[in-house]
Formats: C-alpha cells, sequence, structure tokens
C-alpha cells in the first residue's frame, strides 16, 4: 500500500522533481432546455434537430437564461462550502471556430456565480490518514460549444449543433494537486459529488464531464514554473496518465535545456501522448465584454434558501454517520463513495437492518453477487427490504450463516423472499436436542477408532466430529448446541 | 499612442477579415484618426464611477427549464450554403 | 389615387373605417406608387402581395366591428427586420438571399396588428451609416432635391429607405431602428417625423443586432400621431429578449394633447455648438417659442459631457458590433467565399468580401478597444463615462420634463459629398446623448433651409415617458405648419 506521507516525485537526471496540477472541470449540468434557449438537451438525438434558432445564432436572436441551470450551479457551489455570489454577470468569450456559431461563448469572466470553495479527498481510499484539501477557486455557468465531425468526408468536417448551447459549470481548482494519484481522487470525489447533488450525471463518456488539466513542474520549495493546458481529457484514468506524462515531458524538456511554453495541448489516449494544439494558439485574445444582451444576474435569499432546503445528505456526513452507527471507516467509505450504493444502502437501514452487519454483508456478499452476475447495484434483483429480512433470519438464529448464503443465491436467482426460501426448503436451523444427539450417536458409533484417538489425546478431532454432525443434518443444526452436546458425550 | 500597421495586421486577424495592403494603408490612417479623437476621453475624471453595461435598471428573467424548441432542422439548415447529411459542412479542419 | 397615398395613416384608418374607401384600394394606390419610384432605390424587395392579402382580409373584416388597430394599413419593414421566408440582409452583401424562418417580433406585432407588408427597405450596411451609402444595394435616393439642383441628396441613415419612402409617399409608414440616431436624423433630412422610444419599449428580438445595449426600433411616419399609432402596435414586453421592459403599453395616441402648460422644456446650453449652421439655431429659438405658445416654460440646462458622448459612442458601439457581427462566417447562413487555408481561409475571404469598407472600419475598431491591453484604457473608460452621460440627464430631469435640441447639425447632404468617415459621425452629434442614456427622443419637421430643405427639431424625454415627447412633438408640429413636400421628379 502506497504510503500517502511519502510526496510523489519525478527523478531525473538533475535531480527530483515536483509536479503542481490544477483542473478545470467542465461538468454538464442536468436540465431539460439549454443554458439560453429552449432546445433540449438529452444526449444521442439525431444531428442537428436540438437546435433552437438561439442555438444556431439566426441574426437577431437572443439568449433568455435557464433558471434550472443556475440552480444547480449555486447547489453545486453550496455542496463544496463554495461562495454564492448574489450578484454575477455573463461576458462575452469571442474566438472564431466552427463549432462556435455565435463567434463568441457566453461565459462569466468578471463575476462568476460561484467564488472559492473547497474540495477534501482521501489521496488513497484505504488510508484514512491520506485526507487532504484541495482549494476551489470559481464555478461558473458558460455554453457547451457544437461538435465537429472530420472523418466524414474527404475536404469537409460536418458540424452538429445539437450540443451547442447545453449549460456547463466550469468548476476550477487551485494549483493544489501534487501527484497524477491526488489528480484522480480529486476527480473522482467531485465527480461524486456532483452526482450526489444531481448537478451532473458524471457520465465521462458522453463527455458530461471533462477535464482540462494544467501541469507544471519545479523543484521541491522553488516557485511555480511555467504550465500547460491539456484539453478536454475525459476519464479518471487519463487525467492521470497526462499528469504523469506530461510531468516527465517538462522535466526532460528542462533538463534538455529547454523551457516550458505555456500552451494548450491535446490528449491521445491511444499513443498516450500530449500533441501542441497550435492552431488554437495564434490568436490568442478573447476580448472578454458583459454581454449586452443579458442583465445583471440577481440572487434573492428564498432562491438561494430553496438551493440549499434540496441538498441531499453529502458523502462526508454520511460517511461520519455511518461510523457512529459502528461501522469501519473503510466500509462507510466504500459505501458512500457512489450515490446509488449510498441510497440503496440507506434502503437497508430504513428497513431495521443491524448496522455494522449490514455493512459488512453489502461489502462482502452482494458486492461479491453483482460483480459475478456483472451487475450495477440499480440492477441488484434483491432489494433492501429483501436483504433486511435476510439479514433479520441470521440475527434471531432463525438460520445460520452459511445457509444464508444458501438462500441469498436463491434469492438472486428466484426473487424469492428470504422467509419464503426457509419455510418451502425446510432450512430453518434445529435446535432440537433429541435430533442432534440422535446424529451425534450415530457419528460417534460409525467412528469408533477416532473416538478412541480422540480420548487417547487428540483434541484437534473435535472439530472433525462437529463438522460430520453439521454436515449429516444439512447445515441446518445449531452449531452451539452440537459443540455442547458433543463435550457432553465425548468428555 | 498611434496603432501600428502590425497591430492592424494583428487586430484584422482576430476579426477574420483578410486586409490587403492598399485596404491597409488606406485605414490605418482612417484608424488613427478616429481612435486619436476618440481618446479624448481621457479628460474625463471618472474616479469612483461604475461603469454602466446594462442601460435600464432591471432584473435578469430567468426562463422555466422546459423544452419549447427544436425539431425544425430543415429551417436550420435551410439557408446554409453547404449542408449534408442533416450538418453544417466547412472546410475540413484540422486539429 | 394620388391622393390616398397623401394621406396620413390616421386618415387612412379612419377613411376606411367609414367605408369612404376599401383596404385593397389603399394597398393598390401604395403597391402602385411603389413600383413607379425605383429610381429612389428605397426598396430591397416588394411584397405587393403581402401587402394585398393584408388588406383583402381587413375588407373581409370590416363590418364584423372586430376591427384590428392597423387593419387596412400597409407598411415598409426596414431590412434589418427578420420577415418570415422574405430576403433580410441588413443592407449587407454577407446576408445576399438570406430567409428567415422567423419573423421579428416588432414586425410580428404590426402584422398581429393588421398591418400588411410593401416590402423591405433599404439602409446603411448593418445600420452602420448616417447617409444610406453603406448599403450593399447602393444608395437610397432623396426625394428632396436642393432648389433649383438636380444633385442627388442622401435621405439620412441608417434607416434611409424608411425615411425616403415615408417622404416619397411610397410608404404611409414605416420601421425603422435607432442606434445613434438612426431614426431621427434620417426623419429630420426627409421632413417626416420619428420616435426612438425608452431602451427596452420595443422587443429587439428577430432584428439583425448592431449594438445591442443601444438598438432600439420605432417608427416613422409623417405625423406626430401616425407615430404614437405605430408605436403603440410596435411596443410590448417580449419574454423572449433579456431587456424587454415587462411593462404595459401606453394609449400613446389616445392620450395626445399640445397642450403645454406646467411644463418646463430644457435647453442644454452645450448643444449649441460650433460650425453648426445660423439657420438651425434659429429653428431652435423658433422652437423655443412654439413650446411657449403652447403653455410651457423653457428653462436652461447643462449636459456637461455632451461632447464626450460622440466618442463613448463610438467605442461601446463598434465594440459590441464587432462581437454582434462574429455570426457572419460563412457556416449557416449568407454569403460564403472559400478562401486558400482551410476554415479560417474561408472565415476571412468570407467576411472580407461579404462586410463594406464602414462595416470593416467598426468591426477593426471595436475589435482594438476589446483586445488585450486596451479594454480598460477604451471600453471600460467608455462604460464610465456614458455613466456620468446617464447621470447628467437625470439631474437635468430634476429642472425639467422634457428637452429640445436640433436633431442634425445639417440638413440632407449630397450622394458621395461625405467622405471623411468623422465627418460623417458629427451627423449624430445631437442625437447620439439620449441613445447612450436609452432615453425616448423623437425628431418631428421644423421648417426648412434657404434651400428649401427640411431641417428637424428633436424632442428627448424622461425614461418611459414617450408620451410628454409626442406630445411636444404635437405642440411644434401643430404650430410650425410643416406642409413642404418634395417635387415628384421621379
Ligand atoms: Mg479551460
Ligand atoms: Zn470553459
Amino acid at each position: 500500500m502506497a504510503d500517502a506521507a511519502a510526496p510523489f516525485r519525478i527523478k531525473g537526471e538533475t535531480g527530483e522533481w515536483e509536479v503542481v496540477v490544477g483542473l478545470e472541470v467542465h461538468a454538464q449540468v442536468v436540465s431539460n432546455a439549454k443554458l439560453f434557449s429552449g432546445a433540449a438537451t438529452t444526449f444521442g438525438a439525431e444531428p442537428n434537430t436540438q437546435v433552437s434558432l438561439v442555438d444556431a445564432a439566426m441574426p437577431g436572436m437572443l439568449p433568455v437564461p435557464n433558471q434550472e441551470c443556475i440552480r444547480q450551479a449555486v447547489r453545486t457551489g453550496m455542496a463544496l462550502d463554495a461562495k454564492v455570489n448574489k450578484w454575477s454577470r455573463f461576458d462575452r468569450k469571442n474566438y472564431f471556430y466552427a463549432d462556435l456559431p455565435q463567434g463568441y461563448q457566453i461565459s462569466q469572466l468578471y463575476h462568476p456565480l460561484i467564488g472559492e470553495g473547497e474540495l477534501e479527498i482521501l489521496v488513497d481510499e484505504k488510508d484514512e490518514s491520506s485526507g487532504k484539501r484541495i482549494g476551489i477557486e470559481r464555478i461558473h455557468v458558460e455554453q457547451d460549444a457544437g461538435k465537429l465531425m472530420h472523418d466524414q468526408h474527404a475536404t469537409m468536417s460536418y458540424v452538429d449543433l445539437n450540443r451547442c448551447g447545453v449549460a456547463l459549470m466550469e468548476i476550477v481548482s487551485r494549483p493544489d494537486m501534487r501527484s497524477p494519484s491526488e489528480a484522480g481522487a480529486y476527480l473522482r470525489k467531485l465527480r461524486s459529488i456532483l452526482r450526489y447533488v444531481g448537478s451532473c450525471d458524471g457520465n465521462m463518456e458522453e463527455g458530461s464531464m471533462r477535464a482540462d488539466v494544467n501541469v507544471s513542474v519545479r523543484k521541491p520549495g522553488e516557485p511555480l514554473g511555467t504550465r500547460t493546458e491539456t484539453k478536454n481529457v475525459n476519464s479518471v484514468r487519463f487525467v492521470m496518465a497526462v499528469v504523469e506524462h506530461e510531468a516527465k515531458r517538462q522535466v526532460q524538456l528542462l533538463e534538455g535545456g529547454g523551457k516550458v511554453d505555456q500552451e494548450t495541448r491535446l490528449y491521445d489516449p491511444d499513443k498516450n501522448v500530449t500533441r501542441s494544439l497550435r492552431s488554437k494558439e495564434d490568436a490568442h485574445d478573447y476580448r472578454y465584454f458583459p454581454d449586452p444582451d443579458l442583465l445583471p444576474l440577481e440572487l434573492d435569499d428564498a432562491f438561494l434558501e430553496e438551493c440549499r432546503s434540496t441538498l441531499p445528505e453529502l458523502p462526508g456526513a454520511k460517511c461520519k454517520r455511518y461510523e457512529d452507527l459502528g461501522i469501519t471507516g473503510y466500509n462507510a467509505g466504500v459505501l458512500t463513495a457512489e450515490v446509488e450504493t449510498a441510497r440503496w444502502f440507506d434502503g437497508l437501514l430504513e428497513a431495521r437492518a443491524e448496522p455494522k452487519q449490514a455493512a459488512n454483508w453489502v461489502v462482502a456478499e452482494l458486492f461479491g453477487a453483482l460483480n459475478r452476475r456483472g451487475e450495477s447495484i440499480e440492477e441488484s434483483p434483491v432489494s433492501p427490504q429483501q436483504a433486511a429480512e435476510l439479514l433479520s433470519l441470521v440475527a434471531d438464529g432463525t438460520i445460520s450463516g452459511t445457509i444464508a448464503k444458501q438462500v441469498f443465491e436463491i434469492m438472486l436467482e428466484s426473487g424469492q423472499g428470504a422467509g419464503q426460501i426457509v419455510e418451502e426448503r425446510g432450512l430453518r436451523q434445529t435446535s432440537d436436542t433429541g435430533a442432534i444427539d440422535g446424529e451425534i450417536d450415530k457419528i460417534l458409533a460409525a467412528n469408533a477408532e477416532k473416538v478412541a484417538e480422540y480420548k487417547g489425546g487428540k483434541p484437534q478431532l473435535f472439530g472433525f466430529f462437529v463438522g460430520q454432525v453439521m454436515k449429516a443434518m444439512a447445515g441446518k443444526a445449531n452449531p452451539k448446541l452440537v459443540n455442547e452436546r458433543l463435550r457432553a458425550k465425548l468428555d | 499612442m498611434p496603432v501600428s500597421p502590425e497591430q492592424v495586421r494583428h487586430i484584422a486577424k482576430l476579426a477574420r477579415i483578410r486586409m490587403s495592403d492598399e485596404e491597409l494603408d488606406r485605414l490605418l490612417p482612417e484608424l488613427n484618426n478616429i481612435l486619436g479623437w476618440v481618446e479624448q476621453l481621457e479628460e474625463v475624471d471618472t474616479d469612483g464611477v461604475e461603469p454602466l453595461t446594462a442601460v435600464i435598471d432591471l432584473k435578469l428573467r430567468l426562463r422555466d427549464d422546459v423544452v419549447t424548441e427544436g425539431n425544425i432542422r430543415d429551417e436550420v439548415l435551410a439557408n446554409a450554403p453547404e449542408a449534408q447529411h442533416g450538418f453544417f459542412a466547412v472546410p475540413k479542419v484540422i486539429e | 389615387m394620388t391622393e390616398l397615398i397623401s394621406k396620413t395613416i390616421a386618415e387612412l384608418r379612419d377613411g376606411f373605417r367609414s367605408g369612404e374607401f376599401r383596404a385593397r384600394e389603399i394597398a393598390e394606390s401604395f403597391n402602385a406608387a411603389v413600383a413607379a419610384a425605383r429610381t429612389l432605390n428605397a426598396y430591397t424587395v416588394e411584397t405587393p402581395e403581402d401587402a394585398r392579402s393584408a388588406a383583402d382580409a381587413a375588407d373581409k373584416a370590416r363590418g364584423s366591428g372586430e376591427l384590428l388597430p392597423l387593419a387596412g394599413i400597409p407598411l415598409g419593414i426596414k431590412d434589418l427586420f427578420a420577415t418570415h421566408g422574405v430576403d433580410t440582409t441588413a443592407g449587407s452583401r454577407i446576408l445576399k438571399g438570406f430567409r428567415p424562418p422567423y419573423e421579428s417580433t416588432v414586425s410580428g406585432n404590426l402584422r398581429k396588428a393588421g398591418a400588411g407588408m410593401l416590402g423591405k427597405l433599404n439602409m446603411d450596411e448593418f445600420a452602420m451609416g448616417s447617409s444610406n451609402e453603406t448599403s450593399t444595394y447602393g444608395p437610397v435616393i432623396s426625394p428632396w432635391r436642393r432648389k433649383g439642383s438636380n444633385v442627388g441628396l442622401t435621405p439620412g441613415g441608417s434607416s434611409g429607405g424608411s425615411a425616403c419612402a415615408v417622404a416619397a409617399q411610397i410608404a404611409p409608414g414605416a420601421t425603422g431602428t435607432d442606434t445613434g440616431g438612426s431614426i431621427r436624423q434620417p426623419a429630420a433630412f426627409a421632413g417626416i417625423c420619428g420616435i426612438k422610444p425608452t431602451y427596452g419599449r420595443c422587443s429587439r428580438w428577430g432584428i439583425v443586432a448592431f449594438a445591442s445595449s443601444l438598438d432600439q426600433a420605432g417608427p416613422m411616419a409623417k405625423s406626430v400621431r401616425d407615430c404614437a399609432i405605430l408605436l403603440e402596435a410596435m411596443a410590448g414586453f417580449d419574454p423572449k429578449d433579456s431587456t424587454s421592459l415587462d411593462l404595459p403599453v401606453p394609449n400613446w395616441e389616445a392620450s395626445l394633447s399640445g397642450d403645454l402648460r406646467g411644463k418646463r422644456v430644457g435647453i442644454p446650453k452645450e448643444y449649441r455648438i460650433e460650425g453648426v449652421p445660423l439657420e438651425i439655431d434659429a429653428l431652435w429659438d423658433r422652437g423655443i417659442e412654439w413650446l411657449k405658445d403652447a403653455g410651457a416654460t423653457p428653462v436652461e440646462i447643462s449636459l456637461p459631457h455632451t461632447k464626450y458622448a460622440l466618442p463613448t459612442y463610438y467605442i461601446i458601439a463598434p465594440a459590441e458590433a464587432s462581437s454582434n457581427l462574429a455570426r457572419y462566417d460563412g457556416v449557416r447562413y449568407g454569403l460564403r467565399v472559400t478562401g486558400s487555408d482551410g476554415l479560417d481561409g474561408m472565415y476571412s475571404a468570407t467576411r472580407s468580401e461579404g462586410f463594406g469598407a464602414e462595416v470593416k472600419r467598426r468591426i477593426m475598431i471595436g475589435t482594438y478597444v476589446l483586445s488585450a491591453g486596451f479594454y480598460d484604457a477604451y471600453f471600460t473608460k467608455a462604460q464610465k463615462v456614458r455613466a456620468l452621460i446617464k447621470r447628467d440627464f437625470r439631474k437635468a430631469f430634476e429642472q425639467c420634463d422634457v428637452i429640445l435640441t436640433p436633431t442634425a447639425p445639417s440638413a440632407a447632404f449630397g450622394i458621395g459629398e461625405t467622405t471623411d468617415p468623422l465627418a460623417m459621425y458629427l451627423n449624430d452629434v445631437f442625437a447620439v446623448p439620449a441613445s447612450l442614456a436609452g432615453l425616448p427622443a423623437m425628431s418631428v419637421p421644423g421648417g426648412v433651409d434657404d434651400q428649401g430643405l427640411p431641417l428637424g427639431l428633436h424632442l428627448i424625454g424622461k425614461e418611459l415617458d414617450e408620451q410628454g415627447v409626442l406630445n411636444a412633438g404635437l405642440a411644434i408640429e401643430e404650430r410650425a405648419q410643416f406642409t413642404a413636400r418634395p417635387e415628384k421628379w421621379w
């Protein structure tokens, strides 16, 4: 297990280098309609069918902001303990590109909706001492661009504006990360919180979350080096790869006497390299200015209160609550990492399962079974209520742990309830001493020489007798009683 | 301060306006004339004055999150100089 | 039919309602006049069918009692307004052939009020100009001529086609837009009335944008009453425009009154400037007398930052325009010129061939004042001065109810006479301050100069007080007895 205390270093010819990482995460806001138009946001529609006249930047079209997009951004800011600015404004970022019909992106430079906040990460989930706070500089709301396809035609690129104008939150971190794993942990935790809040579905394959990865290197203790920005990296794995690769590249460059240019780069997952994106470099003057089509955005207390009151219990608080219920820190961490798991487990607790036992069972049995079956927890054939019933049967001694495993398997296949299965198949644990004594006598009679050995000073054989009896009784005998009766007869 | 030909070229590039040397020679004095004239604003004491961005004191209205537009691809593409298979087509972009 | 085209909108409306003539007759007489006046180059598109069908609908509706306010009235629409299925090009080559799949809110409101459309009216390219010479369709020629001269004169701009059409009686009324005087200056040049309402009264949705924080639509017509009638139909809250005022539209026509007793008329001393012809100062003084005669009391006021209004405007308007016009890139509509190197080549080829000289000039200025290192010195500074200009008016309106000035520093000039851009910009020296402050302002004909060319008087009102402006305008109209009409030479 990597020791979180040991800092991540890149070993170069001239000594050790420290990597400095900041992330700008673009998270697509969950909303029915776009940020400034009434067109739909659903993924994967026919090209240019979810495009309004506003999205296509037809002459004379005007933006009108979508309340839900603002609301979700505010709730996200609150979840990150960030300052919500009651007065903010939209600015135009001017540049020409085929996926940007207006010739400018409506964004927020001068007065973002959300100010400073922070995010607590565990660099190593298994190590509770590896906690670290990553600063959030700001969150602003802006429009997504359209999509360009370069491979459809020999001399043409195709433009699809379905995505154009969809609301994004740009979540800008401070350059507080120092290793690929910290960057990975930050992105994972951020994704988890957005999904708890419900402001972003976190679906990185569909591009609902993309990170611009800012990387620089320096000798420990020295001032910040020149950074590069690798754009639109769309998985945790790739982000970590970019940090790793980009840091090494910069170290080699610097040690080779070169210098790092502040530039935009692109990551190629197939080759696992980043390359310079000069095309966008040459004219790097965005001429931001307040969008004269929009007025300042002012939020009143009622709105903010509504945002706050609809925030769910967040992973941090939930984890703490689970631990207070006696659940181990590790289990609590695992159970709260994903909102779906936490939701399922809360269902189990509501059905009055004993927390510690329930947590162990979910992490060991349920996860095991779901992995085997390749199912997500939402697809689990066993509901929290059914699981609670199963666990209660073990708790009150109706069935043994061994039988419980069998019953669970049957539940997974048949969808039947645990109680029903136990009754129909007569799996109740028996505490009928008569029956147990009967079996014990048979076993001892059938194994006279072993009994002799035992008495002759081979106490370890005791377990053999217990096993035989349990086997003979198909595991249904109460193990505690079997032990008692055996001792009575043998000793 | 007067604008240099290099600056004008840079601005033209930012604005995606192709400019021949003749055009530039014509435009340069005009721009300097106009910019020199607007620079008289420097005389005005604006200390502590908030820049005016919206001329009416209104609060920004927010729209409900309902889908009210879309599925008008034909209208959207109708005026396109080049549309193919439901896309706008542009000279190939090399990223 | 000449007597029909010479009537005001109010006269046409009332005559139609009383059955004196049919809407169809009105439409046909204007259609005919339009077709006969092509030399003026006022229309970029003629839509006689549209005018006809609206007229027929009006004729059918008559007797049903339920008549729409503008039933039977055909209008000219400035080419800046998107009209469904009808070429809308903002006078620019870059929008050649653009047929919007939508109708601007303002022109839509006029249609809902029963009006028909005679055609689209020529204008300065993207409303950038004060002479209508920057249009890709060529200049509009004013129906007015100097005494004993046949030199072609400009109708002013940017709403030059609108001004020309009303003056030449090839439209009883027209829509205009005013960013820095584009309704008022041409109205003055053409001897007609035109009003720019308070910013936010008329929706900007569907109007090709020039400078969003300044653009306002307004009517241009023969009389103050006609302006009131048209503005009532054009104005109104539009949820599609975030800067639209959510207020009921007043009954401006019903409340018209030339009785100004108890009103104070502000006379800004800073508007007496060098090089303005004596005739214009003289007309201004006559205007003051007329308003006194109507019962108002003149008070001298001060608008200290007046001289900085034009420079402020020529930073803010081009800056916004440079961004608003970025969408004309040859991708989704309009002109495309494929250049040498890929996408960027197509952009710059399209834009350099699609935009005219003045538009390029302003895009260059706007791009420059927003660019890194210059933003604060130019743009932010201009926004601050704009705040001071607005403050000037606030203070002034504590002492007066309406402000009277000349509309323009000169009468109409000849086509091609003004070649220096800066000299051209000075045309709007009196009009621009009200635009920067978002205030309602109107031009009313006051008289003619010694060449027989019209001169306008300019009324500026408090925010939302279009009524005060219209009433003062009416008081002048009643006294100026401006009956001069251009002699028909076309
Ligand atoms: Mg970025
Ligand atoms: Zn962004």
